[in-house]
Order: structure tokens, then sequence, then C-alpha cells
């Protein structure tokens, strides 16, 4: 069998950790390999080395049968190895032309020659059924089109090698089958994709073959076809997987969060949530399902009041918080979960301590006519550490940035649960972790309900709201789309609806 | 933290010796013996009670500007307008000064508060406009400093126009001096004034509200990442705005201890250069009030020696405002003595350097440009 | 009116150049992502080496003196731009404060050398550039008498640079890269740009630039080295700002403070403008350029990584 790429007993080590321990991936001419991993694994470091951003500790890497160095990005692209990164490199304000063409510029005479190039861009797109108009704005196309610029980059290069890392994370269920498409007119042209995903599905609707690694090490590499998705997820994990949630049946109460014709302005002045009208009840989590960018963080940040909503009513048990600043609606049981957990839910140079005590320094026992009080501080740091599982090297007084990822997660649910409110806004809760830690947090969600308390759930991963919800609010282009409940529902369903076509609108 | 810290004083000291050593240079190239220089040098500042006193009178407007952009700092605003809040503070001082027949010590009080307030709003403005339309406030302190120089240029001729020339103000009376008969005795008859009393005393209150109040933990929670304390329910507008407004005080405040203490007038057409000493003050004393304290003493003691220094030797009394601006360049990429104290630790620790790439620290989060 | 228009015209044009110049070197820094505080103090090194060559070559060689002059304070100001670049670009120091640093070692050193040199610490030159009328253009209705009379040859240099640089920013593969460097690094990187040779060339031609202004100022309407450039730098920068990071927008804001800041200067001596006090005038190009940070505040030009270090093991 011919392989156009062999990666062979690759090493390497960071200060403290291994990323990659003696991995191996071949890569056949005209297939999609799918890397298989958990958060952390080592995909990205793998993948990095291929792309001559990092260089192996030890091991070879063989092109075509050929031993290669790669020392930088240009001599892989030279090889004809290209990458679509999780985040696209577009410079926002150039033109599609001249983001593909920039690092390869043809001139006439002095002047950079855009116009043949946009012609040949234009053949290209075209050839491989990417749809990009060359003279557009990278600012003005939607995020799918900047992931074909992306694509129609390294064609433009010619490569033959195409990485994609993560690409399916930023785009609608609709794209997602684009993309698909568009990677097997790739293998049709005769190109070879590697796909680093931990989406199974995907792996399955479009993958040849699967190398799985975990914790640095390979796994194996199997056939798609012949290996089952419970298999492929046990390799990645490294037991069995259940998938399901332990979830009882449960009656909810009333009303804790209402939201009433709520309507909020994105950036830039455009409507970001239209007459949003929802309400979350005790023992209940309501799940919000769509593709990001449509109006979730607009609807998150209104609801905790670091947005000001435009019109309509936010309810919290019945009175209006509309014009109460953050810490009015957290004095009043609301509790946040944030995405970025580093941007906004920790202070990493403050102590574990410090952290802990984010939302109420101001208060008694941690403050005293204005002075801080250290003992209370300590104490309180040492009793949500022990009850939240927290692992800190130096304990309570731990800076959080030397903690890892999980247990800086722990920090943030053990502080905002701790706090016993009656809403929990929780946004992508599990992202970036790995799957013992995801398990954790899910759990605390489902406690948090069982305790009759109410969970608002945003998430861009549609399993985990399947998983975790009651009921599920679909939000499109900043609108409700419709309530659906979740044992009555599935990914199809909430799949479409998430592109804005109303439940029962098809059949 | 802790550790933290105590590296951060030790890559003062190392800038501090190389900005030394360059001085040395430059000394030997202009044909001068640099170890007489030091000599000269540092006895111009330390050799007698007077000197020292020099020293120290020096220092205290340095230890108000470094206390203004360190306290900046923390909040995460970088306050580079220290040299214009300093000359409205001088100037808000001077007016009451010349204005007032009142007795010393309620004038005394009254200049001092005038300058508090003066320059405390001189600095709000940039505060509030970075809290309201995110001006950054790099740019909008510099446009501040001009519009201070400018300011001082046009009020001071037309409303306090001295006797002699038309460049410096008139002489302010006695009550209105922070220089006082028993300091001056004390440390015979040097420039020594009440200012550096003050300034020790705002050293105290500003280490204080930094770690030991709820106020401060709020600033610094603001200034070590914005967002999570404003999704934690702190007004984040609120402390930008408050702590430029603190930091332009205390820049103020150093006007009057300068304007009204070390000399007693004010000059024209000068943008004072203890407005950006002050940077390199804060950044030497790794931010902290008593850092500051140290480096704004040590920088005092080059500005009162070079006199003595250039009166022994033949070397120009620039020199220490050349090792001054050399520490600051020194200070400002002290990464780079960062990786060398790092490679070596990881020989010592018998550990082969890694590869370049993740080993590198990250860039000091200084305030940061935008 | 038309005569007192005439009058200033040509110290307006004076006071303009220099400033256009350095601000057109700060727009090369900040448009490739490196914030350049320094210009005050890279002018003042251009200063000091235009009038240190000019001084010590005039005698020997009258006329060409200047233009060496100018070519060495062009190049000294490159060089002295690599400490700021070395800060920024290879140790990913905090730009505003290397640049604080920038302008310091530049005023104390050259007022050290010169110190050293002349022992007043000011450089004289005996003889600056004259002003000539151009030939032809000059005998034009009004644009004749206003643009090309009593004309520096330095002011056609600097509009010819103008011309050059807003060609090579927005037409050349050079220029592409920068902008790029600018608004993404990791784009450009990705595409195999060379990040930091991008931005070494970059801020040295700031350097070069802003010496260049420097010097202008010498052999036009200074003829004195004195240790400062007056805040000629920090003018330059607000009006980087004011002209939004655009060649055209630095044109026009540089002339727009030149001339404010020329009406100033002469209000004293025109009686037509003594009414107009000073302060408004001199505060004029600061306060503008406040109003316009807060106005643009929604939709600031500013290039989206400037400041921001590039890491490349950051990603």
């Amino acid at each position: 069998m011919e392989y156009v790429i062999e990666m062979l007993n690759i090493r390497k080590e960071f200060p403290g950790v291994v990323a990659c321990d003696d991995i191996t991936l071949q890569l056949r001419k005209g297939e999609i390999l799918a890397l298989l991993g958990e958060n952390g694994a080592g995909k990205s470091t793998l993948m990095s080395i291929l792309f001559g951003l990092y260089q192996p500790d030890s091991g070879v890497i063989r092109l075509k049968g050929k031993e290669v160095r790669i020392s930088n990005p240009n001599v892989a692209n030279a090889l004809g190895i290209g990458m679509v990164h999780q985040h696209f490199k577009l410079v926002h304000n150039f033109t599609i032309t001249e983001n593909i063409i920039l690092g390869s510029e043809t001139t006439r005479g002095l002047v950079v020659d855009t116009r043949s190039a946009a012609r040949r861009i234009r053949e290209l797109s075209a050839r491989y059924g990417l749809n990009v108009d060359p003279d557009a704005r990278v600012a003005d196309v939607s995020v799918g089109m900047q992931q074909r610029v992306e694509i129609l980059k390294m064609l433009y290069r010619d490569a033959e090698i195409l990485i994609f890392d993560e690409p399916t994370a930023v785009l609608t269920p609709q794209e997602v089958q684009e993309l698909m498409k568009i990677l097997r007119g790739l293998i049709y042209e005769g190109k070879s994709v590697i796909l680093i995903t931990h989406k199974l599905k995907e792996i399955k609707a479009v993958a040849d073959r699967c190398t799985v690694i975990r914790r640095g090490r390979l796994i194996a590499t199997v056939d798609v076809e012949t290996t089952s998705g419970e298999k492929l997820a046990e390799m990645m994990v490294g037991r069995k997987v259940t998938f399901q949630v332990d979830k009882k049946a449960k009656k909810p109460g009333e009303a804790i969060l209402e939201l009433d014709n709520l309507s909020v302005r994105g950036p830039g002045g455009v409507a970001g949530l239209k007459n949003f009208t929802l309400e979350v009840r005790c023992g209940e989590i309501v799940g919000i399902a769509g593709v990001d960018g449509n109006g979730q963080k607009e609807l998150v940040e209104a609801v905790i009041g670091l947005r000001k909503a435009d019109s309509g009513r936010i309810l919290l048990k019945g009175n209006d918080v509309k014009d109460l600043p953050v810490r009015g609606r957290i004095a009043r049981g609301m509790a946040f979960i944030p995405d970025d957990r580093h941007k906004y839910g920790l202070i990493l140079d403050y102590s574990l301590e410090y952290n802990l005590i984010l939302k109420d320094y101001y208060r008694t026992p941690f403050s005293r006519k204005g002075l801080l009080d250290h003992k209370a501080i300590r104490r309180h740091a040492v009793r949500v550490i022990e009850e939240f599982d927290v692992r800190a090297g130096q304990g309570a007084a731990a800076t959080v940035r030397s903690l890892s990822g999980g247990n800086q997660q722990k920090t943030i649910v053990g502080r905002e649960i701790d706090a016993n409110p009656d809403l929990l806004i929780a946004v992508q809760p599990t992202r970036g972790l790995d799957v013992g830690a995801i398990e954790y947090i899910h759990r605390r969600l489902l406690e948090q309900r069982d305790n009759g308390k109410a969970v608002l759930l945003i998430s861009l991963e549609l399993d985990e709201i399947l998983k975790i919800s009651d009921r599920i609010a679909v939000i499109n282009n900043g609108e409700l789309v419709g309530v659906v409940r979740a044992a009555e529902t599935d990914e199809n369903e909430v799949g479409l609806m998430m592109t804005g076509i109303k439940r029962g609108a098809v059949s | 933290m802790t550790t933290r810290a105590g590296r951060e004083y030790i890559l003062s000291l190392v800038a501090i010796v190389l900005g030394l050593v360059a001085g040395a240079v430059l000394m030997l190239l202009s044909g001068n013996n640099p170890l007489l220089g030091y000599l000269y040098l540092f006895r111009g500042g330390l050799m007698n009670i007077e000197r020292l006193g020099n020293t120290l009178a020096t220092a205290t407007p340095l230890i108000f500007t470094g206390l203004s952009v360190a306290f900046a700092f923390r909040t995460g605003l970088f306050n580079i307008g220290a040299a214009g809040q300093m000359l409205i503070g001088g100037l808000c001082a001077t007016a009451v000064g010349l204005t007032f027949p009142w007795s010393r010590p309620v004038l005394l009080a009254a200049m001092l508060t005038a300058a508090l307030a003066g320059g405390g709003l001189w600095a709000a403005l940039p505060g509030w406009l970075k809290a309201r339309f995110n001006v950054h406030e790099v740019v909008s302190t510099i446009m501040m400093n001009w519009i201070a120089f400018w300011t001082v240029f046009y009020m001071v001729p037309r409303y306090f126009k001295g006797p002699f020339l038309e460049t410096e103000s008139q002489k302010l009376p006695d009550t209105a001096s922070l220089k006082t008969q028993w300091l001056s005795a004390l440390f015979n008859g040097s420039y020594i004034n009440l200012g550096i009393v003050l300034a020790i005393v705002f050293v105290a209150l500003t280490a204080f509200i930094l770690d030991q109040t709820t106020f401060g933990y709020e600033l610094k929670a603001v200034g070590f990442n914005r967002h999570a304390a404003g999704v934690a329910g702190i007004n984040v507008n609120r402390n930008l705005i408050l702590s430029m407004t603190i930091a332009g005080a205390l820049a103020g405040l150093g006007g009057a201890t300068f304007y009204a203490g070390y000399a007693s007038n004010m000059q024209i057409g000068v943008l004072p250069s203890q407005g950006f000493d002050g940077i390199a003050v804060s950044l030497l004393g790794a931010n902290s009030p008593l850092g500051v304290l140290g480096a704004a003493i040590f920088f005092g003691l080059l500005h009162t020696g070079k006199g003595f220094m250039n009166a022994m030797t033949r070397i120009p009394p620039e020199i220490a405002d050349t090792i001054i601006a050399t520490i600051i360049y020194f200070a400002a990429t002290s990464i780079m003595v960062e990786r060398v104290l790092d490679r070596l630790k990881r020989r010592r620790a018998g550990q082969l350097p890694v590869a370049a790439g993740r080993d590198t620290i990250a860039a000091p989060k200084k305030g940061g440009a935008r | 009116m038309w005569s007192l228009i005439t009058q200033i015209f040509p110290y307006a044009v004076a006071f303009t150049i220099p400033l256009l110049i350095t601000s057109l070197g700060g727009l090369f820094s900040e448009r490739s992502g490196i914030v350049n505080i320094g210009l005050e103090g890279l002018m003042i090194i251009g200063m000091f080496t235009g009038a240190l060559t000019i001084s010590v070559l005039e005698i020997a060689m009258p006329g060409a003196a200047i233009w060496v002059g100018l070519l060495a304070a062009f190049i000294a100001g490159a060089l002295f731009a690599m400490l700021h670049a070395f800060a920024c670009i290879t140790l990913n120091a905090n730009q505003v404060i290397s640049g604080i640093a920038v302008n310091m070692v530049a005023g104390a050193l050259t007022t050290y050398l010169a110190r050293n040199i002349t022992g007043s610490g000011n450089i004289l030159i005996i003889h600056g550039l004259v002003r000539k009328d151009v030939p032809v253009l000059s005998a034009l209705p009004v644009i004749g008498r206003l643009v090309f009379t009593q004309t520096y040859a330095t002011t056609w240099l600097v509009l010819f640079l103008v011309v050059l640089s807003t060609f090579t920013l927005y037409k050349t593969k050079f220029g592409l890269r920068l902008r790029a460097c600018g608004e993404h690094p990791h784009a450009a990187d990705s595409a195999g740009i060379n990040v930091h040779l991008v931005r070494y060339l970059a801020v040295m031609i700031s350097g070069a630039f802003a010496g260049l202004g420097g010097a202008t100022v010498i052999v036009t309407y200074s003829g004195e080295f004195n240790g400062t450039a007056a805040g000629l730098g920090f003018l330059a920068l607000a009006a980087l700002i004011f002209g939004q990071w655009k060649p055209l927008g630095i044109l026009g804001a540089t002339f727009f403070f030149g001339f404010a800041s020329t009406v100033a200067n002469v209000s004293q001596a025109i009686p037509a403008l003594a009414k107009i006090s000073g302060i408004y005038l001199k505060t004029f190009p600061y306060i503008v350029t406040l109003i316009a940070l807060v106005l643009s505040s929604k939709s600031s030009q500013a290039p989206k990584a400037l400041g921001e270090p590039y890491d490349k093991g950051k990603r």
C-alpha cells in the first residue's frame, strides 16, 4: 500500500508533559484518515509537528517513502501539506483574493497581480464546487464561506495533503453536510485528507480509516466501516462510555426565569435577539440549541446583565430584573458558568481562594468595614475545595493559572453552585474538557435540577443539549424557532430547526 | 505570588546594573574614568546630611509619579499622563498659593487639596473616555499631557507672571511652601520639604488599599481580567475611572511637592521629566508601593549626585538621565534576562534546554498596549 | 485675508513637512502592528545626527553637506529604531514601555554626546536650506503663489515619499504583507511570511522617516539641535491617529495641525490673529484627536493586531 505521508514513532516532550509518545500515523493516497482523541490527547501537537510548527524529539516523517525534515510551515507548504486551522487565519479587511494569494503573490512589475489570481481562484472554486466570490471582503462573508476560503488557500498552493483541524465546530449541520461533500470531492480529485476530530458521527460519515490516540499514545488505527461507534469511543476514552445519563423523571415547578418578548441589539447595532420568549422552571434544565452566532451571546449577556436589553422583560422569580446591574441579579439568585473560563470565569493571576469569593468579596464574612478578612476567606476556600474536589498543588493559595483545565472549571462550578442559586446559567460548560470532567459537570447540573433549581444550558454541542435537557429551545438568527421536549425529539429534528425551519413545517 | 514578586525585584536589580554598565561605557567613550565618575555620582547624593536631604527631596515627586503609574497599572491601565497631571496639580497648588492670604496650615492644606483635585480630574477624563468609549488611555493621556503643557504655557504668564521672566510664575510666599524650618535645619539647609513625609504616608496608604481592602481587591481584579470582573458583578467602568482619578491625584500631589516644595515657582515650556521617570520608577519597583519608594530614592540619588560629579570630573550631568533611560529600556526588555536566568536554572537542574516554542515565558502582563 | 494666508502659508508648510514624514513613518510601524510612541525620540536622533553631520561638513562641502546630513539622519533613525524593534519584536516587550524608553534614551544620550562635543549641548548649523521658487509652476495663478513659491526642496522630497509610501503600502507585495502583519500576524505567518522580518523593516522605516523629519526641522526652520523635539513626535502620533492610519488622512491631519500651530506661533506678530488666544490653537490638535477617538470608537480603523506581541508558539 502506498502511503503519501508517514509519521513514524513520533515523540514530543514539553516541560513536564509528554505530548506524543511513540505515535505512528500513516496516510494513504486518496483516503480520508480521521485522527480521533479527546481534548489534550496530543492530536494538535502531532499535527503541528507534521505542519512544521514543532520539531519531534524523535521519530521520522516520510513523504511518499522519502524521509523529510519539516522545519517550518513553509517547508510543509512546499511539500504539499496544507492545514485548515480551527481558528481561521484570515485578514478581515482584505478581499478573498488578497487572503488567498498572501505569501505567494505574483506581480506585474512591482504591482501585485490580483486580477489573474482572482481568475485562477474562480477556476479552482468551480472545479471543487466551493462557490467563492474572490472579490468579496472576508468580513462580509459567512463562516462556512470563510472555511472554503481556507480550503482554497491550500488548493491555490497545490497542496496534496490536507489537514482539517476540528472543521465542523463552527458550522451549521447543513454546512457540515456541505463540507462532507467537499471532502469527498477533494478525494475524488486525488487529494489525501487528515481529519482531526472528536466527533464520532463525522468519522462514521466520511472517513475511511481512523487513528485513535489517548494521552499521547497511539491506541490503534482501524477501518471505520468495520468498527462500531461504541468501540471507537471506548478506544478514545479508555473505558466503556455509556453516553446515557441517569435522569429521573421530574415534574417542573413554578417559573424561575421568564423572558418576555426580549429584544437585544448585537454588535454593530444589528438585532441580536428578536422578541425572544421563554421560561425556565424549577427542577428543569432548558437547553438552548443553535449554531454559534445566532443570538446566544446576546441572550446570555442580556440575562446576566452585561448587555442592555432594548425591549421586553426579564423576570426572575416574578420580578423584572431587566434594569438591575449584574451584581443585583447575582444577589437575587442568578449564577453563571461562562463558556470561556479564562476570559469570563476566573482571574487567573488571583489565588484559588480569591477566585472563590469573586462574587461575594464585598459581603460579610469576607469583608468587614471595607477590609478583607483573610481568615474567613481561607476557611471558605478550604470548604469549597473539599466539597467540589478541586485539586491544586498549594491548596487555597495556589494561583489559578497553575491549575489544570478541569480543576479550573471545577473552581467555577464550585463557586457558582455553592452560592445556592435558584437559576444556574451554563454556557458550554464542558468545552475543552476530557470525558471524566464532562461527566462530573453533567452530574452537577442534573443535581441542581433534582434539587428543584432551574438550569439554563446553552451549548453548541447538540449531543450535550439532547442528553441533559428536559426541554430544548432552538434559536436561529436571534429568534426562537420552537421549544421541544428532549424526550420527544431527536437530532434530525433539532438540527433542522437550527436552520430556522419550524417544527411541523416538514413532516 | 511571592516568588513572582521576588523574581521581579531580581530583574529590576539586573536592569539597574546593566544601566550602570551602559553609563560606564559612555563615560569611557568620552574619555573619563567610570569608577571615579560613579564614586563622585554617589558621593554627590550621599556624602553629607544636606545632600541626603536633597536626594530625598528629588525623590519626592518621583515617589508620587511612580505610585501614580503603579496604581493605574494594578487596574490594568497605563498612565502615561503623570507629567500632565503633575503640571495641572502644580498649577492648581500655585494658583491657590498665590491667591489666598490664609495662614500657613490652612493654605498648605488648600494647596494640596487643589493639587489632588486638579490632577485627579485631569486623569478622570481619560478614565472616563476609556470606560465610556474604550479610548485607549495611552493615547488619551499623551494628548492630555500636551494639553496640560500648553495650558500652563499660556495660563502662567497671563495670570501669575513673575517679575523678571516671561517664562516663570511669581515666587510662592514662604507660607505657601512645603519647605519647613525644622526639616531644613535637620538636613542642614537642603531642599527637603514636607513632601517627603506626605510621600511616605501615601506609600503606606496605597499599599494598604491594594492589599487589605475590598476596594483594592476590586481594582486588582479589574486589572487582571476586566471581563471576568464584570461577569462577577464588579462595576468595571467605575473602577477604571476611579483608578485613573486616584492615579492622577497622586501625580497631582507630586506636582505640588515639586513646584511648591522642591521649587517655589513654575516654569513654562517644560513637560516635567518626573512624569516619564515615574514609569521607570514603577517598572523597577515591580508596581508595588514599597518598590516604588526604593526606586524613586535611587533615581533621586542619581539626579542629586550628577552635579557634584560634573564639578569633580568632566562628565556631563546628562549621564544621569542617560542611565535612567537605559535602565527603563533594560527593564522593558527584562524578558531577555529572564530567559537567561531560566536557562541557567535549567542547566543547574541538569535538564536539557527545550526547543523554543512552549518554554518562552509570556510577556509580563503589565498594561499592554491594546 | 488673502495676503494673510499667503504670508502664513510657507511657514505652515515648513512646520507641516517634518510632522508629515514622521507621521508617515509611524504609519509603517503601526500598520505592521507595532505601536510607536518613540517617534519623538527618533526625531531627536535625526536632529542630532543631521545637525552634527552638517556642522562638521559644511565648511568643507557647502551645499552638499545638508543632503549628506539628511541621509545620515535617515540612516541613524533606522538604526536607532532597531532598539525598539528588538524589544518589541524579538523580545515581545511591552511596546508602549519600549517606545517611552526610546524617547528617554534618545533625548538623554544625544544631549550627553552633544555636551561632550560642543560643551553647551547645542549644535548649530550655519546654513540651512534656501527657499526657492519652482520654475514654471510658480507662475501659475493663485496656486503658484501659494504652493510653488519660496519652497524648500525637502518639501518636495517628503511629498514624493508620501506618494511612494502610499504606492508601496497598497499596491506592492511588501505592502500587502505588511498590512497583513498588522491585522492578523498568524494569518501572515501561516502563509509563509516572516512576520518578524516584515515588522523589523516597518519599524526601521518609521525610524528612518522620523529621523529625516527631525533633520528636516534642523535644515529648514530651526537651524539648531538643542536636545528636544518639543513634542513634534507626539504631534505626529496624534496626526497618525486623527488621520486614521491612512496616508491621505495623515496628509490632511498634519497640514491641519501644522496650520493651527503656525497660526498660534505667529499670532503675536500679526494683529489680525492676536485675538485668538494661543491656548486654543495649540491645544486644538490634541483635543480634536481625542474627539476623533471618541467618534471612531465604534469603527476604529486601527490595525487589529496593533500592540499585540506576536508569539509564534501561542496559536
